[in-house]
């Protein structure tokens, strides 16, 4: 018993390390490049303490948590039964619409309460008829929906800009904007602070996706589906439901981020706005093993790294741009971290075997041993 | 050609390869004589494919060596091992569909302009070497598996060859072709060749084989010399063949070893039943299906199988058996006809209510779709069975309950496991089909389909699925078996039913010697159409 316990929290220490080291790398090396840059990586990154973390700092930082929050989750959801979900930018901005566009409507004809539920009910249905395009395509006949969810994309990008620079504009400003919505109807703030209570709904969300993924029979059949569809089908699973209802969730949960974006932060929504937060939270998605609850404090890092990284890249002479560099060396590292983790654990060595021989036999030719 | 009077000799000598976990070949050392049919006889994961694919230049030896008349030959690669004239014909096709024969026999032609005209002249070479009538316009695809075989021969040997190997080239065949076979083997050793036939049965390597090497769990464990297996009557050849496949497990496999070696010509076990007093279980009327993959569809299928009745349905692979089998546990539906289970239609049902009914299928893709290899063998035993109680309550899943129901099924049927919680996927073939089993044939199963229940298993276990399947029936339950092995049909069904293209070709009451030799004929017939 005692080794079933070692090897668990060897486990754990396994994945921490998997996690966490692939970040650390990443900003080495970024610091390393910053330098050939001729920035001060020191300037930036305690740029990103002072402007990410220190006084109401942080609550910035937390603010922008809450919508990465949902779309990680969302994208959780699709990845876990093995369905790649591309389509994030053009949920996330239909659903942010969705609030902007009918809000102020709403706000002036119902109970501010009763318009914020039928805003986000609202952001959800449209999030999730949004992907039965991609789902059906999938379920019915098997069409990549990397490929489908991304054009969908576009398309959900373009319907929102038009929506924006149409029907919705506000007739009151010169810019192709939706109309303000009043702070007061706006979502409340967590008593003692300015951080809305977005942040709170999307832990609960992760909360409970995390429940239902590691303890009911629904996160079962859904761990079965993603390891293997021909398993789930004869098990008795309905893989057309499943690509379906998994496809729904995550497109409503990232749609649900825009609303509550728009109802907790903006109160209106640009044409051509488009913060593209999948993009950034996807690296965090799989270095959190698509665990919902693991994935809350690397998001959290990353939104502390936006939001002091944008004043902190400034003043180091960067272009805020630099953030995307930093979770493009985050990938890479993840895959060689992944790479080199699954070799050790299978007892293999860290080399491929073709350079495993040639680096062998340099240092074997320099002491004139012989391996045996 | 090299002449009689002068053998050439590839010499194997302590080949050792291991793999994480096992040692594939141990310290394995044979001759290969020009001439002669040397045959490789060992169960499955004996080292067989792995020795193959190192003389194929596949696989690189950790150590020992390889010489050609005394001179090392270092076949560092597939391409060394062309040059070196070995040519390997491998188990599953490895022919082009969509291109013709003579453009599948020119894949390894190096130079820079098709040469057809030679090419043809050597096709036309080989045809008569193989005694084959091979049609250089012909599509792959439109082949029997018999003629496919000899295009793979004809290519293995396309270059001059040295060293033709044939890698269990009889478990496709039907019984006509094996004759067609033999005799083009008989050809190939008379021109001087070497030949090494790799089987898992001991009658077609006493009949096929000049001299004989047993393999077990990677050693050398016997080797009959050509004078020897000449000087031996057929039942002395058989018992020192025996002693060396099965070692000390001779004892617990007993009177059955030499059946399992495919010894003897197979003869039913089961106990015989009158099958017009037994009520029927299931009855397919002209059923069809329509799946969205490329393949094959059954086709207005009518069968009835009663109860304690092992109906054997043979045909050879992929000719719509996965598509019956799936139609029958309830995944893919059926687009025409009707099936009845114990006089109940359940057509509409899906697996999870046709396997409340007794309804089980124990699936041929064991890895992927019969188990999930990344979970614990304790769920995989009851993952057909998700929240379900007592197993799940209030959809939350009882840990102990599902553990103590695991460790009865393991208990019960033998199941190789470091405990319920190891994952499935790190488990043996052997011991991924007895969870399979013990899964489908618990709580009240009363048919199974079982497809190809035995492929590609150690010999222990061929034995024991073999006997739980008899036992299975004999209690009343019913087997619908699928199986590209006749011995194995033979040895089980009561009655045999003929696939072909989707469709039933033909059906052979079990009860007399003979009837590999009609399902071979009917598999022939509707296979290789006129010819």
């Amino acid at each position: 018993m005692k080794s079933a316990e070692n090897d668990k929290a060897k486990n754990l220490l396994d994945g921490l390390v998997r996690s966490i080291l692939p970040v650390i790398l990443a900003l080495l090396v970024a610091g390393l490049i910053m330098l050939a840059m001729g920035s001060n990586p020191i300037d930036f990154f305690s740029g990103v303490w002072t402007y990410g973390v220190t006084g109401s700092n942080l609550q910035r930082s937390l603010v922008l948590s809450a919508p990465l929050i949902l779309v990680a989750v969302g994208l959780i959801v699709a990845f876990r039964g093995q369905l790649w979900n591309l389509g994030y930018n053009g949920q996330y901005l239909l659903g942010a619409v969705v609030a902007s566009g009918a809000g102020p409507y709403l706000f002036a004809s119902m109970p501010a309460w009763l318009a914020t539920i039928v805003i986000i009910l609202g952001a959800l249905l449209v999030g999730a008829v949004w992907s039965l395009v991609p789902a059906i395509l999938k379920a019915r006949y098997g069409t990549n929906e990397i490929i489908t969810s991304l054009v969908m994309s576009f398309i959900g990008v373009g319907i929102a800009n038009l929506l924006i620079k149409g029907p919705l504009k506000d007739p009151n400003t010169p810019q192709p904007q939706t109309e303000v919505i009043a702070d007061s109807y706006l979502l409340p703030y967590i008593p003692g602070t300015v951080i809305h209570i977005g942040l709170i709904i999307a832990i609960v969300i992760a909360i409970v996706a995390q429940f239902i993924f590691s303890r009911t029979s629904f996160g079962l059949r859904l761990d079965i589906f993603g390891a293997s569809p021909k398993a789930a089908r004869h098990v008795g699973i309905n893989s057309t439901w499943m690509v379906i209802l998994l496809f729904a969730v995550s497109s409503a949960l990232i749609a649900l981020a825009g609303a509550i974006d728009v109802l907790g932060q903006y109160s209106y929504q640009r044409a051509n706005w488009d913060p593209h937060y999948g993009d950034a939270v996807m690296p965090f998605v799989f270095l959190a093993r698509l665990s919902p609850l693991a994935a809350i404090p690397l998001v959290v890092f990353y939104a502390i790294l936006a939001t002091g990284g944008t004043l902190a890249a400034q003043q180091a002479g960067l272009n805020a741009d630099f953030l995307l560099v930093i979770v493009g060396l985050i990938l890479i590292f993840m895959t060689i971290t992944e790479y080199v983790g699954d070799r050790r654990k299978l007892g293999q060595s860290y080399l491929p075997p073709g350079l495993k021989t040639t680096v062998v036999r340099l240092f074997q030719g320099g002491t004139g041993r012989k391996s045996s | 050609m090299s002449t009689l009077t002068d053998p050439e000799v590839i010499s194997l000598r302590e080949i050792t390869k291991a793999f994480p976990g096992v040692v594939a070949n141990d310290r394995i050392s044979l001759d290969i004589v020009s001439g002669q049919v040397h045959c490789l006889l060992g169960e499955n994961g004996a080292g067989k494919s792995t020795l193959i694919s190192i003389l194929a230049g596949l696989q690189q030896p950790d150590s020992g060596s390889i010489s050609i008349n005394g001179v090392e030959a270092a076949i560092t690669s597939p391409r060394a091992s062309v040059d070196y004239g070995i040519g390997v014909v491998h188990q599953h096709s490895t022919l082009v569909p969509a291109f013709t024969v003579l453009e599948n026999l020119m894949l390894g032609e190096s130079g820079v302009m098709q040469e057809k005209k030679r090419a043809k002249e050597r096709l036309d070479e080989l045809s008569e070497l193989l005694g084959a009538e091979l049609d250089p316009q012909a599509l792959a695809s439109d082949l029997g598996l018999g003629q496919q075989q000899q295009v793979e021969i004809a290519k293995a040997i396309w270059k001059g060859s040295r060293l033709l190997i044939l890698d269990e080239p009889t478990s496709m065949l039907t019984p006509q072709a094996i004759e067609h076979l033999s005799e083009s083997v008989e050809r190939v050793k008379a021109q001087g060749l070497a030949v090494v036939f790799i089987t898992h049965k001991l009658r077609e390597a006493y009949s096929m084989g000049d001299c004989v090497t047993v393999l077990r769990s990677g050693r050398n464990v016997g080797h009959i010399s050509v004078e020897e297996l000449a000087s031996f009557d057929e039942h002395e050849a058989q018992e020192s063949i025996l002693r060396a496949m099965f070692g000390e497990d001779i004892n617990s496999v007993g009177d059955d070893a030499a059946e399992l070696a495919g010894a003897t010509e197979a003869v039913r076990e089961t106990r015989s039943i009158d099958l017009s007093s037994r009520p029927v279980r299931l009855e397919l009327d002209a059923v069809s299906s329509r799946g969205l993959g490329r393949d094959v569809d059954v086709d207005g299928i009518s069968v009835k199988v009663h109860e304690g009745e092992i109906l054997g349905i043979a045909g050879i692979d992929g000719h719509g058996q996965g598509a019956l089998a799936e139609v029958v546990a309830g995944q893919r539906p059926a687009s025409a006809g009707s099936l009845r289970f114990d006089g109940e239609d359940v057509t509409k049902l899906g697996v999870r209510g046709r396997q409340h009914l007794g309804v089980r299928y124990v699936t041929d893709d064991r890895l992927h779709e019969g188990t999930v290899g990344s979970m614990s063998v304790a769920l995989n035993l009851v993952i057909k069975r998700i929240g379900e109680r007592p197993f799940w309550r209030f959809g939350q899943i009882q840990r102990k309950v599902v553990d103590a129901e695991a460790l009865r099924l393991i208990g019960e049927y033998g199941i190789r496991t470091p405990s319920p919680a190891t994952r499935a996927g790190t488990l043996s073939g052997g011991n991924i089909q007895k969870i399979l089993l013990a899964r489908e044939l618990t709580d009240g199963a009363r048919l199974v389909v079982v497809n190809k229940p035995t492929y590609g298993l150690d010999l222990k276990t061929v034995h024991l699925v073999r006997e739980i399947l008899i036992e299975f029936a004999a209690n009343g339950g019913s087997v619908i078996l699928l199986s590209s092995d006749l011995d194995e049909l033979v040895e089980l069904s009561h009655r045999i039913e003929i696939m072909s293209g989707g469709k039933i070709v033909g059906s052979v009451v079990n009860d007399k010697p003979g009837t590999a030799e009609k399902v071979g004929h009917f598999m022939t017939g509707a296979i290789e159409g006129a010819q």
